[in-house]
């Protein structure tokens, strides 16, 4: 809608998402106070186009400039190449394009590793602390400490602790329970994507856990003491009561997290720093290094517009096969 | 419920792992905080050579982590603030009133949350560059261009969550205060905010931790004057060594408030959640 205010009403016909046809050409009398909702949305709406679409179509429109660190003050000049930044990065064949979709692939499976585990863990709990018994009040408050830290803390300190020299991780594998002979580098080489996933969840799984729990505790208790006195047990009734009552939650706390967890910067640029580890690279981190570290600003803005074409399609998919009808706030 | 033996050994099993698997690197953080310099140097070690209060004293004159603490609070809270006020705003027409676009703009706030942030870094940043060159107003290097991207960073996710309170309640209630002739603006602030203050509450500290933990913006926006918090915290390491003491230290004494401020608010939290999603 961001549009509407500033062209008025006239041209917000148009889009067609404006919502349901009406009558062509029939114009109903304004109501006095029309404006309002308007100009209620308008800071909204200003902050949106200021900070959201502007630079989203300025992003574009570099996608397919060579802009680098030499034309970067005067940005406005740097040539336009065409398609050049998309058939060089984007091409599966040479070496940029390969890196980006193995990228592209190993941060699906990423998503899928942390997101899957971050329910299990969530729902495990949620179904766990759903009953009374002493100490569940002060377990669920710790649950939900990872989640409420800042993200920067929660990574330093997994850092201080994958240290390979003196970290505590090490130390408890090797020294305290002998697992290991020799203590493997955990921030480098292959063992890093695990260090990645094991940081994601620890901070990830609260949530669905918050949510889970709030969605089991709206479930009527004579669901289940009917189902028991039929002699259902523990596990049938998780199948058949629990899991379709949380139907909605569940679509909604996946896609979120599903969403967070394939836009993930924070987590690997914490533990890694500028340069993933190979193993380790997901898409958002390897932009950035296009971007920030190689100064190559169009092939980062191309790789961004594939990014976020694929989120698109991947979240128009899941909407239209997973949530119910007549979403969000409208 | 009846609880069988099979679901008390499920419940067992699942809270030991979780609490070890929560509690195991808060330890670490407690425990290596209060421990001195030259303990944190070697191998780790469990428990402390001998228990010190130092590094929460010396933290504060190895780095100019006041300084940083400030920059976070006048930035966090600038933004969390504004945030609320045009959140409210935008979310009141769209839980109670009627109008052409408003599908649209709906669509398009929630859309722009699943974008991700790496897309607005730097083309944000020419903006800036570039308006500060026009009007000369710093955006980069100073508060502005932080709080307007914190600020609006925040707008999605609390105006589907206000949106979400708001329908809750009863149009009755302004209705009636409607018809004793105060405009909609005045039975929103008069009628509807005091019912609404735990959600809004919950937003605004939603808003709060979340601009609190940002890194990739403020690495970029920020100077060394204005740097906050997420990106300060690195000068605790020097090239060849690392004060884990004082950093964790730091870590812990910023923590501790949002995390508290979380655990108050997380109730209305969940609520909201919940009802901006079955709507």
């Amino acid at each position: 809608m961001s549009t509407t205010e500033e062209q008025g009403p006239d041209t917000a016909e148009n889009p067609p998402a404006a919502g349901p046809a009406r009558e062509p050409g029939v114009r109903r009398p304004r109501r006095p106070g029309w404006f309002l909702p308007y100009g209620m949305v308008l800071p909204a709406a200003v902050l949106e186009v200021l900070v959201h679409i502007i630079p989203m179509a300025l992003g574009i429109y570099i996608a397919f400039t060579s802009l680098t660190q030499l034309t970067i003050r005067r940005w406005t000049t740097a040539p336009l190449v065409g398609f050049e930044n998309f058939v060089r990065g984007l091409d599966p064949g040479n070496a940029l394009g390969g890196a980006l979709f193995e990228s592209l692939f190993r941060t699906t499976v990423y998503t899928v590793l942390v997101v899957g585990l971050s329910w299990v863990l969530g729902m495990a709990a949620a179904v766990a602390l759903n009953t009374r018994f002493r100490g569940r009040g002060v377990l669920r408050t710790l649950f939900l400490v990872p989640y409420a830290l800042p993200v920067y803390v929660a990574a330093i300190l997994w850092a201080f602790m994958f240290n390979q020299r003196d970290g505590m991780v090490n130390q408890l594998l090797v020294e305290d329970l002998g697992l290991l002979d020799e203590p493997p580098f955990w921030l480098i080489g292959e063992n890093a994507f695990w260090v990645l996933v094991v940081v994601s969840v620890w901070r990830l799984w609260p949530f669905a856990f918050l949510m889970l729990l709030a969605a089991l505790q709206s479930i009527p208790e004579d669901l289940y003491e009917a189902a028991a006195i039929d002699g259902a047990s523990t596990w049938r009734r998780f199948t058949g009561i629990t899991l379709p009552m949380v139907r909605s939650a569940n679509a909604v706390v996946l896609l979120v997290m599903g969403l967070w967890t394939f836009n993930e910067f924070n987590i690997p640029f914490l533990l890694f720093g500028d340069v993933s580890p190979e193993s380790a690279r997901l898409i958002s981190p390897l932009i950035y290094e296009h971007s920030f570290v190689n100064w190559n600003f169009g092939l980062g803005a191309a790789m961004s517009v594939l990014l976020l074409i694929a989120l698109v399609i991947a979240s128009v998919v899941y909407v239209r096969l997973v949530l119910p009808k007549g979403n969000g706030n409208a | 419920m009846h609880e069988t033996r099979g679901f008390r050994w499920f419940r067992r099993i699942v809270l030991t792992f979780l609490t070890v698997f929560t509690l195991l690197p808060l330890y670490v953080l407690v425990v290596t905080s209060v421990k001195p310099l030259e303990n944190v140097r070697g191998a780790f070690t469990w428990l402390p050579e001998r228990v010190t209060l130092q590094p929460y004293v010396d933290m504060w004159t190895t780095i100019p982590l006041a300084r940083y603490l400030v920059n976070s609070l006048v930035v966090t809270t600038t933004a969390t603030v504004l945030a609320l006020v045009v959140a409210v705003l935008a979310a009141y027409p769209l839980s109670r009133l009627r109008f052409r676009g408003k599908r649209l703009f709906s669509m398009t706030v929630l859309s722009t949350q699943m974008f991700p942030g790496i897309l607005f870094l730097l083309p944000l940043f020419l903006i800036f560059v570039r308006l500060e060159d026009l009007i000369g107003i710093e955006f980069t290097g100073s508060y502005t261009g932080l709080i307007i991207t914190y600020l609006t960073f925040a707008l999605p996710f609390s105006i589907w969550m206000l949106a979400g309170y708001f329908s809750a309640i009863p149009e009755g209630l302004e209705e009636a205060a409607m018809i004793d002739g105060t405009s909609r603006i005045g039975a929103l602030v008069r009628v509807i905010l005091p019912v609404a203050r735990p959600g809004i509450l919950a937003v605004g500290v939603f808003a709060f931790i979340t601009a609190w933990g940002e890194v990739l913006f403020a690495s970029v926006l920020t100077d060394t004057e204005t740097r906050t918090l997420s990106i300060g915290l690195k000068l605790y390491t020097s090239q060849t060594d690392t004060l884990w003491n004082e950093l964790l230290a730091a870590s812990l004494t910023i923590s501790l408030p949002v995390v508290i401020a979380f655990m108050l608010v997380q109730r209305y939290l969940v609520s909201g959640l919940s009802a901006g999603a079955v709507k």
